[in-house]
């Protein structure tokens, strides 16, 4: 077996002795020029002149042979370069190419832009009012929610709001266009999306994508923030390579790459909720505003997702819930773990908060009160069942592992001999669905090579961020092909191998890409058992592969040869040892008109328990515990499923206590770097950190080897954090991220 | 232009390079050694740490011309030229310390001179607060702490090899 063993990362030696090489780091071309970009220096204007100094290349809108349009959805109103008017601050207006990237980024610098400022919305409220919408608002909604709010003996509300994310991935975004023959511009993308870069830079230069060939080897961290923003990047390149027939490099500067790039969307709740004495909800009514930023890029999967997790795994028999996705003149937000989950899933934490402080209820028992399932429906609103044991299980065992009770007492005789420290216990539980809300992106393909000397060559649609993606496929094609691993050898996702991919992104990396990698290699594996099966003379059934063999399964048969003799045989014997494999996730649908449809093909389920201590002086927080159960079916690699596990958790952590993007007045981004914005560093981590993996849970539905996504859900086990700092210091709400002072100033302003 | 003269990973250079060239650009530009990495260009994130003189220092906000004279060790210099590892990239590697790689080379820089500079041995939480100028973005730095720490009873001696992780 090679799947569910922990092997380490494909690349862990490369990367301890520097000699994997992101995009950056590949020799460079002969000729080549490098590229900066000219960014608006306000948030909202009308775009005059662009004077550059003599001798510098400058592209602009003008330059544009295709179309002006970089937007994911092919709807328009999201241009490579701004024309006639600049929309956020940090809007790409020129790029500018030079033969040193320090020549590119000064002559950047020096170009001038005639902008006359217009008046920038900014205010989510504001947007609200003016009904500044992206697209019309959605609803999903069960019941009479407003009548069961009325006639419950019991009533709260609440409105809060969650801040964006910078994505910070390591490497900031890169693309290098390489113009070939006959038109053909090659590009290599530091991105999640090689199909969409083809797309956009074909869109852009009005060529087909058969000149675009794009590799992806791999990145240094994506995080969703390189799904729809490698694409204009790579197509900024290509303009390049286009225009100046030479080969073209853009590799953003951190502060560049912090303010032109969108971030995750910042969310504001709005909530009316009737509920009983035993804490059982009746009834809610929500309003869920994103901020999308100027324009749609990937927002509307960002509200699916949001509306369709508003309820997490809790169960509400009424319920009303409309999500807006509101237009500012900010960034376009985007695409960032979770994806519009992570802002969904507070929704009920603020409101199982509410419910707990009307009835005197502990939130936990609220919580227990609530999961869907057991005594209650098992159906979201939208109308896919949710599994109520599996939540019943990672909740207990969550609260097991945590030693709640036990701790709560402890908790409680610190606080009470403690005036300033005070600690506090947080718990979360969690489900999440897994596939694209966006159907037709439920899809992948591979393509699988066997040489006669039995070593393997994997290539599929998928890309590799860091999160052990392409390890764990091999590790499905060798148990596949019954080899050891290292015969699998794993290449840069291509666009000229597996064409026509979807993104690598929703967690669903290894499901889909997963089984079509299998599928190419059963079919491959079935020609070569009918090759052994005719030279023994046994039906190809009977014939089987393992620890690098292949033999026949009968008691006292010893027949039986290695599988590099068997390819090599094969080919002797003119058979195919190559083939492409293709998967469609099956049963999922929606229904956009009636706002409901089972659009998962199955849930991932988790729970945690957080312990911070807060100074009650000054708003300063530690988290000191952390214990999270996670589900991940029969997982395939449990070593690069922790290793998410633990990375999601602390980013999510970041997102809910120390990264605050802060856009000034006249809606300049102030946070353009790490001194300003601050993401958790190895001090922020809790000391007491306790991973578990669900055990014995393979997957109910037909997943690879019945494992379970696993890249998004355990972000949002943070939320955990978010009400252990409540329990802590008695608040009653505060708005994320909550940093020191946001603690601080509500802590002043109770008066304690 | 200046003219520096420096030895790297056991190799000398001499390099004409610009009064305000970094020493990243000269180890990446002009020497090729790609491995070390610029993650923040403002002495933030630690992805371009190397060892100057045996002590971590951010390439990026070194100036080629301070490295005049120095001994510079990048992530390329680490293991033998047998490719034995150094315990460090070793413990990295079995404790699944790193994802997508790309603070790895300035984290086993940071992490070495760290080591070096407690012979009497480290605490996690020293470790944790040793780590503070260097940035991940990927693994919540927890597996990154038990490689430092396995790694560091090689270094000082306390064990002959990388203890196994324990998954
Ligand atoms: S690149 Fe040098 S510290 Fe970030
Ligand atoms: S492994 Fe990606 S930044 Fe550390």
């Amino acid at each position: 077996m090679t799947t569910g063993v922990p092997v380490p990362h494909d690349n862990a030696l490369a990367h301890c002795t520097g000699a994997a090489r992101f995009a950056d780091d590949l020799p460079e071309p002969p000729g080549l020029l490098h590229a900066a970009l000219v960014l608006s220096p306000v948030a909202h204007g009308v775009l005059g002149a662009i004077d550059a100094p003599p001798g510098v290349i400058v592209l602009t809108a003008r330059d544009v042979p295709g179309t002006n349009d970089i937007s994911a959805s092919g709807k328009g109103g999201e241009p490579l370069f701004a024309e006639a008017s600049v929309q956020h601050h940090g809007q790409p207006i020129a790029m500018v190419l030079a033969e040193t990237r320090d020549a590119a980024l000064r002559a950047a610098a020096a170009v001038r832009c005639a902008i006359s400022p217009l008046p920038a919305l900014l205010d989510m409220e504001e947007a609200i009012a003016r009904e500044s919408f992206l697209m019309p608002p959605q609803v999903v909604a069960r019941g009479d929610a407003a009548s069961a709010i009325g006639t419950a003996p019991l009533r709260a509300e609440g409105t809060f709001r969650a801040g964006g994310q910078e994505h910070f991935y390591l490497e900031s975004q890169v693309a290098i266009a390489v113009p070939g023959e006959d038109g053909e511009i090659a590009i290599t993308s530091s991105t999640q999306h090689p199909t969409e870069v083809q797309h956009i830079a074909g869109r852009v230069l009005g060529i087909d994508y058969t000149r675009l060939p794009v590799t992806c080897r791999r990145m240094g961290g994506g995080f969703g923030g390189k799904e729809s923003n490698a694409s204009w990047i790579a197509a900024a390149a290509a303009l390049g390579a286009w225009r100046t027939g030479r080969p073209v490099k853009l590799r953003l500067a951190r502060k560049a790459d912090m303010a032109a790039t969108g971030k995750r969307h910042p969310f504001l709740f709005r909530w009316r909720a009737g509920f009983d004495a035993s804490g059982r909800v009746l009834g809610l009514e929500a309003t869920l505003a994103a901020d999308g930023g100027h324009s749609l890029d990937l927002t509307p999967g960002v509200v699916f997702r949001a509306i369709t997790h508003a309820l997490n795994c809790y169960d509400v028999p009424a319920v009303r819930i409309t999500a807006m996705a509101l237009r500012t003149n900010t960034v376009s937000h985007t695409a960032f773990r979770g994806f519009g989950g992570p802002q969904g899933v507070l929704l009920m934490e603020d409101v199982i908060r509410g419910v707990a402080r009307g009835t005197g209820l502990a939130p936990e028992t609220v919580r227990e009160r609530n999961f869907a399932g057991g005594p209650n429906d098992t159906l979201t609103p939208y109308g896919q069942a949710l599994e109520g044991d599996l939540i019943r299980r990672v909740w207990a065992e969550c609260r097991q592992d945590a030693e709640w009770d036990r701790r709560r007492a402890e908790i409680a005789a610190f606080n009470a001999t403690h005036p300033f420290i005070r600690r506090g216990l947080g718990s979360f539980a969690l489900a999440f669905g897994i596939s694209f809300g966006v159907r037709h992106l439920n899809q992948a393909g591979a393509l699988v090579h066997v040489y006669t000397d039995g070593s393997i060559r994997l290539n599929h649609g998928g890309t590799e961020m860091g999160q052990g993606l392409n390890v764990k496929v091999a590790q499905v094609v060798a148990e596949s092909f019954g080899v050891p691993l290292d015969r699998v050898r794993i290449t840069a996702t291509s666009t000229a191998e597996v064409p026509n991919t979807a993104p690598t992104a929703a967690s669903t990396g290894s499901d889909l890409n997963g089984w079509a990698a299998h599928r190419a290699a059963t079919t491959i594996r079935g020609r070569m058992a009918e090759v052994a099966g005719a030279l023994w003379e046994v039906p190809a059934e009977e014939v089987r592969f393992a620890e690098g063999r292949v033999f026949v399964a009968r008691p006292g048969d010893n027949r039986a040869m290695g599988f590099a003799d068997l390819a090599h045989r094969c080919w002797m014997e003119r058979v195919s040892l190559s083939a492409t494999g293709f998967y469609r996730t099956p049963d999922i649908h929606w229904d956009p008109a009636t706002m409901t449809g089972e659009p998962f093909f199955y849930f991932s389920y988790g729970a945690s328990v957080a312990e911070v201590a807060v100074d009650l002086l000054t708003g300063e927080h530690r988290v000191l515990r952390a214990d999270l159960v996670q589900d991940c079916g029969r997982s395939l690699n449990p070593a690069i499923d922790r290793g998410q596990i633990e990375g999601a958790f602390v980013q999510g952590m970041g997102w809910l206590t120390c990264e605050e993007l802060y856009w000034d007045a006249e809606g300049r981004q102030r946070t353009l770097g790490p001194s300003t914005y601050k993401i958790p560093g190895s001090r922020d981590v809790p000391p007491v950190f306790n991973v578990r993996l669900l055990q014995d849970a393979p997957a109910r539905q037909d997943t690879i080897f019945r494992s379970k996504a696993v890249g998004e859900p355990p972000l949002m086990l943070a939320t955990a954090v978010w009400n252990a700092i409540l329990d802590a210091t008695g608040l009653d709400r505060i708005d994320l991220p909550a940093t020191p002072d946001r603690i601080l100033t509500a802590l002043s302003a109770r008066g304690s | 232009m200046p003219q520096v003269t420096l030895t790297v990973n056991g190799q000398t250079h001499t390099a004409e390079v610009e009064g305000r060239t970094l020493l990243v650009e000269l180890l990446r530009e002009t020497l090729r050694l790609t491995g070390t990495h610029v993650g923040c260009d403002t002495s933030q994130c630690g992805a371009c740490v190397v060892h100057i003189n045996g002590e971590s220092v951010k390439s990026c906000t070194t100036l080629a011309v301070m490295a005049n004279g120095a001994n510079v060790t990048t992530i390329e210099g680490l293991a033998k030229a047998d490719g034995t590892l150094h315990a460090m990239q070793e413990a990295f590697r079995e404790y699944h310390a790193l994802q997508c790689g790309f603070c790895t080379p300035g984290m086993v820089m940071s992490a070495i001179d760290l080591v070096q500079k407690h012979p009497e041995g480290l605490t996690e939480q020293q470790i944790r607060e040793g780590l503070e100028g260097n940035l991940c973005r990927c693994t919540g730095y927890h597996n990154i702490v038990k490689a430092i720490a396995a790694a560091a009873e090689v270094m000082h001696g306390k064990r002959s090899e990388i203890a196994r992780a324990a998954e």
